[in-house]
């Protein structure tokens, strides 16, 4: 089971803290995490998979097998793995209810 | 000037074959545009954390420090002296008639090119095993990513699996890293590695760093593995079930798996370049055809593992070829390329060592049970390509059609093999017979807001 997040940090844990929202509620990573760092930082999955019951968590961390598309609140997805998290960003693990 | 315009040259990638491609040209006068889908130039093997990061290139990159540094360093200098235009974070989505799509944060932009040197690496060669589309599961090179690029590991208590050179590498460096790594599962079995040994002799030193490496996994390491299912629960990976090489059955409680045979040539830009592809039987993988500089033909020249995989060395050395045989079709004088060509043969040997001593499992795919997954972007089962076989027949494109493996988001880069190798099991043939998935532009998901962003 996961208690905190799915990832470790193993080294460079001295960078400035950068605030962001997941699913509404606010969340806290590091300056030069990758969006699917930061999230899978206090999380253990990404997305659910449109066409199974099973969670997503990225795979390929390359930009190649686009399993880690992650929704933002103002509706445009992103590739959590190859954008980096930055101040405020409002992200969802799930497709925004009503697009604005 | 009233001269014609200098020849426009553009070099997909910034790996290592993609910076010695772009070193040789702006050497000859030329000034190429390289776009990349990387934040920094470097590539995958010799990838840049983000800036404000502070290990050394010895911790990230060990032995290979100081080609890493080298290559870093050369980029960085002819980007800043204004030599070539680099853009990065940007895709190639689209390739025709002397025109490419390009995908960045600002939209899609077009660019023009008269020649055109793709250098676009490769990613994991993964096979599927029964539960790999659990959160948890990732690719052998994305758990060296999120080392090397972040820091991290992606779980608590790791298990690898898979074969090659990488699954070793990946392993010691997490443990080094301070990583749990509760197994590392060769399915390779030892009398196999060895048949692989002549050939790798011609590289001893790259042989005996990899020796030793496996020596520091201690009994983590498992040669001749059966890989039986990937435990999980709503959260993701719980264990790892398997059985040694003497069929004793083996559960390993784990949160976190990195999987891999190899790599697998990222080729989509090439076949959208309408390049000729042949089957590798030793790759077990459709290559694009070159001649021995990496020309591919109508201007289009091929370098690194996008063609032929021989790793960051050969990428170095294949990069340079590639630029060389731009420059001699364009009129420049030729450059002196039969030591590199020599050098390349000898690693040529080495690779085709790695992929007898390591290879792709073929007869693991083939008995797949019918529940596994094979097409992770969709869900695709093995059922579901079997059916279409006794369907449709046993061609590639049918079976795309037809059970939609190959269809999703990442276009048949991570399934394409394995349901080629279910089809001919099927159909009774060889995976060649079978034939390969049609590439389609674009080669990467585009949001429409790019295109509308563009006007």
């Amino acid at each position: 089971m996961i208690a905190a997040g799915r990832i470790v940090r193993l080294a460079e844990r001295d960078r400035a803290a950068v605030h962001f929202f997941l699913d509404g509620q606010m969340r806290t990573a590091l300056a030069g995490d990758t969006v699917l760092t930061a999230m899978l930082a206090s999380g253990h999955a990404l997305r659910k998979s449109e066409f199974g019951p099973e969670p997503r968590a990225g795979f390929c961390l390359m930009g190649a097998c686009q399993d880690c598309w992650v929704w933002q609140d103002e509706g445009p997805r992103l590739r959590a793995c190859s954008t980096l998290i930055r101040e405020g960003m409002r992200l969802r693990t799930t497709p925004p209810e009503s697009w604005p | 000037m009233s001269e014609a315009s200098p020849p426009r040259v553009v070099i997909v990638g910034a790996g290592p074959a993609g910076i010695r491609a772009a070193a040789t040209l702006v050497e000859a006068g030329l000034h190429p545009v390289v776009i990349d889908e990387g934040q920094r130039a470097g590539g995958q093997i010799y990838r840049r954390p983000p800036a404000g990061f502070t290990r050394t290139v010895e911790q990230l990159y060990g032995s290979e420090a100081a080609k890493a540094d080298a290559l870093h360093a050369l980029f960085d200098r002819l980007a800043k002296e204004g030599r070539l235009t680099h853009c990065a974070a940007s895709s190639v989505i689209a390739a025709q008639d002397g025109q490419l799509h390009v995908l960045g944060e600002g939209g899609v932009q077009v660019v023009f090119y008269d020649r055109l040197i793709l250098a676009t690496g490769a990613s994991d060669r993964v096979a599927p095993v029964p539960g790999w589309q659990s959160a948890g599961v990732y690719s052998l090179g994305a758990a060296q990513i999120a080392l090397k690029a972040q820091g991290v590991a992606l779980g608590r208590r790791i298990v690898l699996f898979g074969s090659g050179p990488l699954l070793t590498l990946v392993g010691s460096q997490l443990v080094k890293a301070g990583a749990d790594v509760a197994a590392v599962l060769d399915t390779s079995a030892w009398h196999q590695q060895m048949r692989g040994l002549w050939q790798l002799a011609a590289r001893p030193f790259v042989a005996l760093r990899g020796l030793a490496l496996r020596a520091s996994l201690g009994r983590r390491y498992h040669a001749g593995v059966t890989l039986e299912r990937i435990e999980a629960d709503g959260q993701g990976v719980t264990a790892m079930r398997w059985r040694d090489a003497s069929g004793r059955e083996r559960l390993t409680p784990c949160d976190m798996i990195g999987m891999g045979w190899h790599l697998r040539a990222e080729t989509h830009l090439a076949d959208l370049m309408g390049c000729a592809f042949t089957y590798d039987e030793q790759w077990r993988q459709w290559l694009p055809k070159t001649d021995r500089m990496g020309r591919a033909g109508n201007g289009v020249y091929l370098a690194g593992d996008g063609v032929r995989l021989l790793g960051a060395d050969g990428a170095e050395i294949a990069g340079r070829l590639a630029a060389a045989a731009c420059l001699a079709d364009l009129g420049h004088p030729a450059l002196a390329a039969s030591a590199d060509l020599r050098k390349l043969a000898r690693l040529e040997r080495f690779a085709r060592g790695l992929a007898c001593a390591f290879p792709w499992p073929a007869a693991m795919v083939r008995a797949l049970p019918d529940d596994a997954i094979v097409c992770r972007c969709e869900n695709v089962s093995a059922a579901d390509v079997r059916q279409s076989v006794d369907f449709g027949g046993g061609e590639a494109n049918r079976v795309k059609s037809l059970s939609r493996a190959g269809m999703g988001r990442c276009q048949g880069r991570y399934c394409q093999l394995a349901a080629v190798e279910l089809v001919a099991a099927q159909a009774g043939c060889i995976p060649d017979a079978v034939g390969r998935f049609r590439g389609q532009a674009p080669v990467r998901p585009a949001p429409i807001g790019a295109f509308l962003r563009n006007g």
